[in-house]
């Protein structure tokens, strides 16, 4: 399932999505950046609570499909400007993260 | 590939949200060259993770990278505090990170063992009160 489909299939907030057609193949759930860098891979879901600037770098390192902000968290404008440059989809929900990686287990 | 490629980047120790500007940067450039995006992948991760520990720990510093047709040579340069006990900073989970950055989910003691897991050599030169020196190697091949 691509990113805009599950975004829209979940009813959840797009914050920032300049890749729209990113498969999702996976989903990691964390808020230490240091633990996603070392076990997150490539096209999964990041579920995170963490809002601060880093997010966007190490989502776009990482190379994740996009991060899912859970619990109503969000993003100051800036950061938000930051990841559509860098590429990087935000969506955001009020669910909790495990709601997310219940939702997640169903589409992938 | 005939003659390697270096990159130079001055990482600032003042402004911690703008840190991992030079391993994306870096990560573009090597994309352009048209490097196997996992090996860009493990490349980039362990420059950020050596990155953010000058920021935190050392005011900054410089990251000097070569790449050549068999690999990638990071050199991470800082004139802070160095580390007293390497082996216990390579241990997953030391940390000596200040709280405020905890806070902004670094500090989990995971930087110096994610640069090793993605590096394919990794060394740490380190003089109490002088700096210290962490060169990294991820082989092309």
């Amino acid at each position: 399932m691509t990113v805009a489909e599950f975004a829209e299939k979940y009813s959840m907030e797009v914050l920032s999505m300049p890749e729209p057609a990113r498969e999702i193949k996976g989903g990691y759930m964390g808020d230490l950046l240091s633990w996603v860098m070392g076990r997150a891979k490539a096209d999964q879901a990041w579920i995170t609570i963490m809002s601060n600037q880093n997010i966007i770098a190490v989502a776009s390192l990482v190379d994740v499909a996009c991060i899912i902000l859970a619990e109503d968290v969000r993003l100051e404008e800036s950061i938000v400007e930051n990841a559509k440059a860098k590429g990087v989809n935000v969506l955001a929900t009020k669910e909790p993260a495990f709601e997310i990686a219940c939702q997640l287990s169903k589409e992938i | 590939m005939s003659e390697a490629l270096t990159f130079h980047f001055d990482v600032n120790g003042e402004d911690f949200t703008s840190a991992g500007q030079a391993s994306v940067r870096f990560k573009k450039n090597k994309r352009e060259l048209g490097v196997d995006p996992e090996i860009i992948r493990r490349a980039s991760i362990a420059m950020y993770e050596g990155e953010i520990n000058m920021v935190i720990h050392a005011h900054g510093g410089v990251a000097d990278v070569e790449v050549d047709e068999d690999a990638i040579k990071i050199v991470l340069k800082d004139q802070g505090p160095g580390i007293p006990d390497i082996a216990k900073a390579m241990q997953e989970g030391y940390s000596t990170a200040p709280d405020n950055i905890r806070s902004l989910g670094f500090g989990a003691g995971m930087g110096l063992p994610n640069m090793k897991r993605y590096t394919d050599e990794m060394q740490i030169y380190s003089t109490v009160g002088v700096g210290t020196t962490v060169t990294m190697k991820i082989n092309l091949n």
